[in-house]
């Protein structure tokens, strides 16, 4: 514990996302569209293969100054089911949840059919229904064609 | 009365309400025939057709006409010429101004359900690419229920179970009512696994079977499918297999006397001609009763916005 602090200082407040599965913090930060959102200001840090005896190695992102959203975080669950999600208030954690993906995904995955309506310029964001979360099964709700491998090469 | 104010996919249909479409097409068919009635008179119907169907487009045509409305038609050229240059999003938005419904058939699938999202009038799906074609499988039920029956029903579905989408939606609907399926097609052209473990969850009794002699004797309908020649690597394989699953007289010698045969048309030759004026054939009225089914849903959709 007190080893892994070394790495990374702990943040005074913000948001601290933990078990994600090794090598997948890129894409926690493309699906929370992280450095849209938080503005060039915000201090993201993402700690990569951190030894962990839940998943073997594991990523830990953590954003300053920004209590993330459950609406907001909810959608890594696509790549990071067992993902939690730590409220940082003056060092202390305030709240600690888990990740739960939520029904229907907004703009975050597209279909893999290249023939569906959402992958042509239309003026819409594709929406994927969850019809499983573990593993995660996903089906286009305008083709109907589910996508359950491979997701995190379908992220926008 | 339709729970829906849109028509997208049949497997958005309750049995229940497939039933009550299913009366009020019975319901309608002497109108069909040419009988008068003006239900819907002063209502225009669009038909926004981005790729050629002759059966369809006419069907909604006649189905609007029969009931007193009338239709206004996106030509061949113009529809190109509009796919190119503008969002069906778009499209939709202005014809859905004019009209008081849509139907649409587009070559992407869920274009329907898109075309939905921003249309303010009902949209039917009149077939989307590889997708649905909901008024396809209800003249499909509306032909068995007539030609045959819906409860206790034994039905083989032939042919192209792979890529035809008439058969998919058709399979779904069937098992609705627990028909007893049987599958035949050759070994490449399977119904997708997918599908299968769906059907068999919702309560259809399947069998699955390349050989169409052996189930010939044991059913209430054959639903034949075009088997196309582009999905074998080489015309042998193709010309063998096609001509294992062509019905004449002399392969029904061994079928029940009150087998009925359906097919989505056009066909190829998958049905001998010789077949068509045997009692068997009924794939001619399955076309006309495209027009009933279409209007039930065109008067049931089109009178409740009227409340
Ligand atoms: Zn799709």
């Amino acid at each position: 514990m007190a080893e892994k602090e070394l790495k990374v200082r702990p943040i005074r407040n913000g948001t601290v996302i933990d078990h994600i599965p090794g090598g997948q913090a890129l894409n926690v930060l493309k699906i929370l569209g992280i450095s849209r959102t938080t503005g060039a200001g915000a201090t993201v840090s993402v700690l990569m293969n951190v030894d962990s005896p839940k998943l073997g190695k594991k990523d830990i992102v953590k954003v300053e100054d920004r209590e993330l959203l459950s609406e907001e975080v909810d959608k890594i669950a696509l790549i990071a089911p067992g993902a939690t999600i730590n409220i940082v208030r003056d060092f202390e954690v305030a709240e600690k949840y888990v990740v739960d993906l939520p029904d229907l995904i907004v703009g975050v995955v597209r279909c893999q059919n290249p023939n569906c309506i959402s992958n042509s310029s239309e003026p819409i964001r594709p929406q994927m229904q969850v019809r499983e979360k573990r593993p995660v099964q996903l089906r286009c709700m305008y083709c109907d064609l589910p996508l359950t491998e491979r997701i995190a090469d379908f992220l926008i | 009365m339709l729970k829906r104010r849109h028509v997208l996919s049949s497997r958005d249909f309750s049995r229940e309400e497939i039933d009550s479409v299913l009366k009020t097409a019975e319901s309608l068919e002497p109108y069909a025939r040419g009988r008068r009635a003006g239900w819907l008179e002063g209502k225009i119907l669009a038909l926004l057709f981005f790729e050629p169907s002759t059966r369809t487009r006419m069907s909604f045509e006649t189905a609007m006409k029969r009931m007193g409305g009338s239709t206004i038609n996106l030509g061949s050229s113009e529809a190109s010429s509009i796919s190119k240059g503008e969002t069906l999003a778009d499209t939709v938005r202005v014809m859905g101004s004019y009209a008081d419904a849509i139907v649409i058939r587009h070559p992407k699938e869920g274009s329907a359900r898109l075309a939905a999202e921003f249309s303010p009038v009902p949209v039917l799906n009149g077939g989307d690419g590889a997708g649905h074609h909901p008024t396809q499988t209800l003249l499909d039920l509306y032909t068995i229920k007539k030609e045959s029956h819906l409860d206790d029903l034994s039905i083989a579905l032939v042919g192209d179970l792979k890529y035809g989408r008439t058969v998919h939606s058709l399979a779904y609907a069937l098992a609705l009512y627990g028909a007893e399926i049987t599958l035949v097609s050759p070994p490449s052209l399977r119904l997708p696994d997918q599908i299968i473990s769906d059907l068999s969850r919702s309560g259809a009794k399947l069998v699955e079977t390349s050989d169409l002699s052996e189930v010939v004797g044991d059913v209430d309908v054959l639903y034949v499918t075009r088997i196309q020649r582009e999905r074998f690597p080489d015309l042998v394989e193709y010309s063998k297999v096609a001509r294992s699953y062509r019905i004449t007289p002399e392969f029904l010698e061994r079928a029940r006397s009150g087998l009925k045969i359906m097919h989505p048309l056009p066909r190829v030759d998958e049905i001998s001609p010789a077949v068509d004026d045997t009692p068997h054939a009924v794939y001619f009225r399955q076309s006309f009763y495209g027009v009933p089914v279409r209007m039930a849903l065109l008067k049931m959709l089109l009178e409740a916005g009227q409340e």
